[in-house]
């Protein structure tokens, strides 16, 4: 069939990768031209319109441990597939090309690191693998850490991103929206502080779990936050939606969120918050 | 309550009903009562037979059929004395979730359960049965309220979704569902969730964390609906079949994987079919897991809560 006559349309790859490793990017928001070493040192961020550029794990843990207190766990723990599940390709076909595509563990890494020498313990989603989708990976792993907290009694860091739960394990990966909020009442009555960080985009299952669950939470600027996806509500209201919907600066106006902070200003922060939440932690 | 929606499988099975009614209607006049009783034998073993190879995709258009019994038609005929209670106190009463105060087996309970509307307008009402955020909140208050009266929690999933509306944006189903979700792990009074209907995504599971969690035969739970699942996947809404298929999405599979503890068995030709029966059912495996977690330690219960569903998921290490 030629082009012009092909009916469906394709989804149009409106998602944003990961930053990509070149000495030059260009902004896809201003179009500015930045040199990498000027994005490290505004924390992947657009030093003219700043952009925040989709980071994972391995960065934002450069950019928030105190040098050499950055410890990775629980990095063995891999996808299985335990329903079989193919659609137009089979899950463990796509896993198979996730890991070898990037060096990540799955779509969260966690670890314990100190922040201006407060130790905690964390967690970072991983956008670049399978749409950092919540799967039993995320879920065991996000208890795992939850647990080193309570033992420890740390305080839990966690960085959202993610387009939501993993279709392809299905109701197991609904549970674990249920898993993460039931540790996170545990953690509650321990008093142990959670701190929520929500970057571009947390939609989905996530959101609606352990991303909106923060004693404090906290937002990079201008990321799409909220359950459904802009298209699926589009397509329900069939309307356009305003400029600005589902933006963490929209969330912060209509109470959801605690802050929008600059991600060069993320760690100072929560420096400042977990010194006040942390007494009894560490006094 | 009917409405004569057929079901494209379960055409074969009306086609002969149908004739063992005209042949009924002549059994004054011929001699055909043994011919009756062959097809009435021949149309109980089809339906055995169709029911027993239901696909997954059938299964959940008998999840959705109209005729089915929703939550309103359970707390009337399988409760006694619903006492309904409305509104979040905060901004409106969400009509897609129904809640209130109901006895079985003579201990009063707090029921919450999604809505679905059997027509046009009481659809438009109920919302398709697709909550809003205020509808979660309504649910959490139920909590509260079952917590702080020590009632027991029976919730009842019967929705396609949470819905996706822009104010349901603005006023934070997000937060409305991740507050119930930490809510339920805690709750210090027993909860059983029933699956009845449609178990789609976060908008079911917003008030389906529970002790015990039961569902009906032909219900189906899942992360997604199959149709959003192929629009995804595939790419196109012409894959639900295969959808269905692979997520996985009925009692039977759910079990396996451990993300239910029962299924409750509908009678043949599923719920609709012989809703009398159905709401003895349910009213008599409610009581019967009732009677059992009202033995257990309220400190063991949220214990083995959480740990239920700490156990959920299949990775490799």
């Amino acid at each position: 069939m030629a082009w012009f006559l092909r009916k469906t349309k394709n989804i149009a790859e409106s998602q944003q990768r990961e930053m990509p490793d070149g000495l030059w990017t260009k902004c896809p928001q201003c179009s500015a031209v930045l040199y990498r070493k000027e994005l490290e040192e505004h924390a992947y961020t657009c030093s003219s319109c700043s952009q925040h550029f989709r980071i994972g794990s391995t960065k934002y843990a450069s950019l928030l441990f105190d040098a050499g207190t950055w410890q990775e766990t629980d990095r063995h723990i891999r996808s299985a597939d335990p329903l079989d599940f193919v659609d137009t390709r089979p899950y463990k076909a796509r896993l198979k090309e996730a890991y070898a595509k990037s060096d990540l563990p799955d779509a969260v890494t966690t670890g314990t690191g100190s922040i201006e020498g407060i130790p905690v313990s964390f967690g970072c989603m991983n956008f670049g693998f399978v749409g950092g989708s919540m799967g039993s990976v995320v879920g065991e792993k996000f208890v795992r850490a939850g647990r080193r907290a309570l033992e420890q009694r740390m305080p839990f860091i966690f960085i959202s991103a993610s387009g939501g739960a993993r279709m392809q394990e299905a109701a197991l990966s609904l549970m674990q929206m249920a898993k993460t909020s039931a540790f996170l009442s545990e953690l509650a009555e321990a008093g142990l502080p959670y701190i929520s960080i929500l970057t571009d985009p947390t939609t989905g299952g996530v959101s609606a779990s352990y991303a909106m669950l923060g004693d404090v939470i906290i937002a990079e600027p201008k990321a799409l936050i909220g359950f459904a996806g802009p298209r699926v509500i589009e397509q329900t209201i069939r309307k356009k939606l305003p400029e600005g919907f589902q933006r963490s600066e929209f969330l912060l106006e209509h109470g959801f969120v605690d802050m929008v902070v600059h991600r060069s200003d993320l760690k100072a922060t929560l420096a400042r918050v977990l010194r006040h939440l942390g007494g009894s932690v560490h006094a | 309550m009917a409405s004569n929606v057929t079901l494209e499988f379960e055409r074969p099975i009306i086609d002969l009903e149908s004739k063992i009614r005209e042949m009924r209607a002549l059994v004054d006049q011929l001699d055909i009562e043994p011919q009756i009783s062959e097809l009435e034998r021949q149309v109980d073993d089809l339906r055995a037979d169709i029911y027993r190879n239901l696909t997954r995709w059938q299964r959940v258009q008998i999840a959705r059929h109209p005729d089915r019994p929703y939550t309103l038609d359970y707390l009337t005929q399988s409760f006694d004395d619903f006492v309904e209670l409305h509104g979040d106190r905060a901004f409106r009463d969400d009509p897609a979730i129904v809640a209130g105060l109901a006895r079985i087996g003579g201990r009063s309970v707090v029921v919450v359960g999604h809505q679905k509307g059997r027509d046009t307008k009481t659809n438009l009402h109920r919302n398709f049965g697709m909550p809003n955020p205020e509808g979660y909140r309504k649910a959490y208050r139920m909590f509260q309220l079952a917590e702080k009266f020590s009632l027991p929690v029976v919730c009842l999933l019967d929705t396609p979704g949470a819905f996706p509306g822009l104010e349901a944006e603005e006023r934070g189903q997000a937060e409305a569902i991740a507050k119930n979700l930490l809510e339920m792990s805690r709750l210090r009074v027993p909860i059983i969730v029933v699956i009845i209907g449609e178990g789609a995504s976060g908008g079911a599971l917003g008030i389906g964390v529970g002790d015990r969690i039961l569902m009906l035969e032909n219900a189906w739970y899942s992360v997604i609906a199959p149709e959003s699942c192929s629009s995804i996947l595939w790419r196109s809404w012409e894959y639900k079949e295969q959808a269905a298929e692979a997520l996985k999405l009925t009692a039977t599979d759910l079990i396996q994987h451990g993300v239910i503890d029962r299924i409750i068995p509908e009678p043949v030709g599923g719920a609709h079919r012989d809703p009398n029966t159905m709401f003895d059912t349910l009213r008599s495996v409610i009581c019967e897991e009732l009677d059992e977690l009202s033995n257990i330690r309220v400190d063991k219960l949220v214990t083995r809560r959480r740990e239920k569903f700490y156990a959920m998921g299949v990775w490799n290490e």
